[in-house]
């Protein structure tokens, strides 16, 4: 292997960087269009699902008394709604987050299979006083805007 | 009266520090007068101050006083001493006082110590310092004062977030900031060095124990956060690519690289700009992990205090920082004149790949980790995971593992490919010999495969460079080259390994029921409550036996906390030499079955031994590096005396001439 020519060396050294910085750049902005778990609220969900096995979020609450657990003792299926009409059933297997519980918010991730079903691989419930993933965050903030009309219907 | 003191050493500290930046900078002028001659003592009595401060906060914390907001918040009369300790840095405003006291005394400890360096390039370098402590004084004193009175003293206090109450993550956040504050000393350096133009091996000399314990903290700190993930969390995962994991990972990356630069610009005066630029880089991204952290503006299990001034704060340090330094960088890089060329195949050939395949890395994560704040700008909700940072940086990662393999065998300036044939073909049979074992045996995906494939020479490569050397002469920093590519090696077997063969069993069974993972039996002998000093819990009596072996009794826990209310899974682990049995309880069903989640993850415990190697490697490089430095001043100074000695001779002999 000969040196580079004199003069180059530090030219062709600055392109090689620019070069691969560029491919990371452009791959990695090809691979985010591809890759990114989009975020769905129930109603976009019903409206436009995602195509089967894509990995995707959905976010909502969990519907009182549709908690259901399945024979095996570790499948659960429930499901998620928004305020309004739109349902989505889910599937999940394993240990359900501690405060998991009906009528509250939560974050499922994982897929739609081919019958409809969401198919979740984790689920993030409120976790503490402190930490509410970001997108059930808003929907908190929404709930709130409810709530005193709620809590003080039939006192005046 | 004692936070009251410690403010008033924070203020006198922020004085120091303006007082050390008009220094230098007066310096930098020409007038090398009497502010020039301040700027050493005004940064060790800055480092003393900051200590002091720091100190009357953690005995504020010892004696719980709870008249201070931070103390009332984040403490309890109740909690043990090491957690009140670590409840004055596990908090926005005492971490960002740790911070900046641990920048405080580096800079003490150099303007104490360092006398390699030119005069004017050492002042420029601590007016950089004081220039970025003084940002950080400034936040702190302006919008999170640590030591907050409140009107009317606290009865009790709140408690630390019990997901915190946990040893490791008590020194987990002080290593990472170690970490962090040792690249902002690399960072000033640079500034130093490029402010009057002294970009020399010397100057790489002496930054290079600073990079290097800056990286040794940031693995440990990673290694240790890592850990911490698998058992706290209960999801058997041990990376997950989560933005808090990403702020610390993007300052390693680019303190490896910048590590391996400066290598190149001690031993062979090349690289020159090129160091500069990514000391500039190291420090902007500890300061983006800095403003992801303290700022809670991504969704993180880390993100508990979210506060949209303070985010804007450090976002402002962070531009006026790395613009800063970019525009300086920008108007000086032209005059660094091209230091020593070298051939395509030499090692500095190498450790370039290797400077820029770690540099396109950084590129990935830290798209990945930004991309879902632009989306969010843009109104769109998105998060980035596993299926986009894992197959991006092993794009990267891979080809530089490979030319890491034969890289420090490769000469200085040129090589020659024969010269390596022998064991590159070696390396090269071992790699196929292991594919072929694993593709024959198992059936395995891509990424695994790889890594597989990849740890099993590199762990060999890695001693190569002491062939046929004397192993007494071999010096400290070439051991610490030697067992930290080791390590790499080590850590990579074992991910590969855990995303390879983990077994995985999910189950629901009745007491006295018997469940299978793998070649372990594990048989739930009940399910109690217990209480601790401030939660209760379900506690699973779990009995696992493998093989034929020995019974082993294990105990998984789901705990709640009461102050604040809050519930945690602890994990149980069993270790073996080949692996660990994980398991976790959950909830009891319906019929009265309790829900066991069991893994069995061969080697697993190497991802963590390899982190610690590498640190250990970086610990044995200062040490060579602080040993022979000490030598040689030791030498000078004994020249030194013998040469005024002559001296005096000489002229005793010249008198006594004289007289004679």
């Amino acid at each position: 292997m000969s040196t580079f020519k004199p003069k180059h060396q530090r030219l062709v050294l600055v392109l090689i960087a620019l070069a691969a910085l560029i491919g990371a750049v452009m791959l990695a902005a090809w691979s985010l269009r591809t890759q990114a778990d989009y975020f769905y609220l129930p109603d976009e969900l019903v409206a436009d699902p995602p195509p089967p096995g894509q990995a995707v979020r959905l976010g909502g609450m969990v519907e009182r008394g549709s908690i259901e657990t399945m024979a095996d003792g570790v499948t659960i299926a429930f499901v998620v709604t928004d305020q309004a009409a739109a349902r989505v059933p889910v599937r999940y297997s394993g240990i359900l987050p501690d405060l998991f519980v009906e009528g509250s918010g939560v974050v499922a991730e994982g897929s739609v299979a081919a019958d409809g079903i969401f198919i979740a691989t984790n689920l993030l419930a409120k976790h503490d006083e402190n930490y509410v993933p970001r997108e059930m965050q808003d929907m908190h903030k929404a709930m709130d805007g409810t709530g005193p009309e709620a809590t003080t219907v039939g006192l005046e | 009266m004692i936070p009251e003191l410690g403010l008033a050493a924070l203020w006198l500290a922020a004085a120091l520090a303006a007082l050390q930046l008009t220094g230098g900078a007066a310096a930098q002028r020409g007038d090398a007068g009497d502010l020039a001659a301040l700027v050493r003592p005004a940064a060790i009595l800055q480092g003393l101050l900051a200590l002091f401060a720091f100190t009357m906060l953690l005995w504020s914390f010892v004696v719980t006083d709870l008249s201070v907001k931070l103390v009332a918040d984040n403490s309890h009369s109740m909690k043990p001493l090491i957690f009140k300790l670590a409840g004055a840095w596990g908090n926005h405003e005492g971490s960002m006082l740790l911070w900046v006291t641990v920048l405080s005394l580096a800079g003490g400890l150099i303007a104490l110590i360092e006398r390699r360096l030119p005069e004017r390039t050492m002042q420029a370098t601590l007016a950089a310092q004081g220039f970025v402590a003084l940002g950080f004084y400034a936040f702190l004193l302006l919008s999170s004062n640590p030591f907050e009175r409140l009107p009317v003293p606290a009865a009790e206090g709140l408690g630390l977030n019990p997901l915190l109450q946990d040893i490791g993550l008590a020194f987990h956040p002080p290593t990472l900031y170690f970490g962090y504050v040792g690249l902002s000393v690399a960072f000033s350096f640079a500034v130093g060095a490029l402010l009057t133009r002294q970009v020399t091996p010397e100057f790489a000399r002496v930054m290079r124990p600073w990079i290097l314990g800056a990286w040794v903290f940031l693995t440990l700190g990673i290694t240790a956060g890592s850990y911490w993930a698998y058992y706290e969390l209960g999801w058997g995962g041990w990376w997950f690519w989560d933005p808090v994991e990403n702020a610390s990972l993007m300052p390693w990356l680019a303190a490896t690289a910048l590590l391996h630069s400066a290598s190149v610009l001690a031993a062979r005066d090349a690289l020159r700009s090129w160091t500069i630029m990514l000391g500039v880089v190291a420090f902007s991204m500890s300061m983006v992990g800095t403003f992801l952290v303290r700022s809670g503006i991504l969704t993180s299990v880390h993100a508990f205090a979210v506060d949209p001034e303070r985010g804007s704060f450090i976002l402002a340090l962070l531009a006026l920082y790395i613009g800063g330094a970019l525009l300086l960088f920008a108007l000086r890089a032209g005059t660094i004149s091209e230091g020593q060329r070298f051939a395509l195949l030499s090692r500095e050939g190498a450790l370039v790949f290797n400077n820029v395949m770690l540099s396109a890395a950084l590129g990935i994560v830290l798209l990945g980790t930004l991309y879902p704040l632009l989306a969010e700008a843009l109104d769109m909700r998105v998060s980035v995971g596993p299926p986009y940072f894992n197959p991006m940086s092993a794009v990267f990662v891979i080809p530089m593992l490979m030319v890491m393999t034969v890289g420090p065998l490769l000469r200085w300036r040129h090589d020659n490919i024969d010269r390596i044939r022998l064991p590159l073909a070696l390396l090269v049979a071992i790699a196929v010999t292991v594919a072929l074992l694993v593709g024959l045996l198992a059936s395995v995906g891509l990424l695994p495969m790889l890594g597989l494939v990849l740890s099993v020479p590199l762990a060999l490569a890695a001693f190569l460079p002491l062939k046929g050397r004397r192993l007494t002469r071999v010096p400290l920093a070439t051991w610490g080259m030697v067992i930290a590519h080791f390590g790499v090696a080590v850590a990579l077997f074992g991910m590969a390994n855990e995303s390879a063969f983990t077994r995985e069993r999910l189950a629901a069974i009745e007491i006295g029921g018997t469940e299978r993972v793998e070649d372990w039996q594990i048989t739930l002998e009940g399910v109690d409550a217990v209480a601790g000093p401030n939660w209760t819990a379900l506690e699973a009596r779990l009995i696992a036996q493998r093989g034929q072996g020995e019974p082993v009794r294990i105990s998984p826990q789901a705990r709640n906390f009461w102050t604040p209310p809050q519930q945690t899974t602890e994990s149980a682990l069993i270790t073996r030499w080949d692996g660990q049995l994980y398991a976790v309880v959950g909830d009891q069903t319906g019929d009265g079955r309790w829900q066991l989640r069991l893994w069995w993850k061969p080697f697993v415990t190497f991802i963590w031994y390899g982190g610690i190697l590498v640190a250990l490697g970086g610990v044995l490089a200062i040490a060579g590096r602080v040993l022979g430095d000490l030598k040689r001043r030791r030498v000078a100074a004994r020249s030194m005396a013998r040469r005024s000695e002559r001296g005096r001779l000489r002229g005793a002999a010249q008198t006594a001439g004289d007289r004679a």
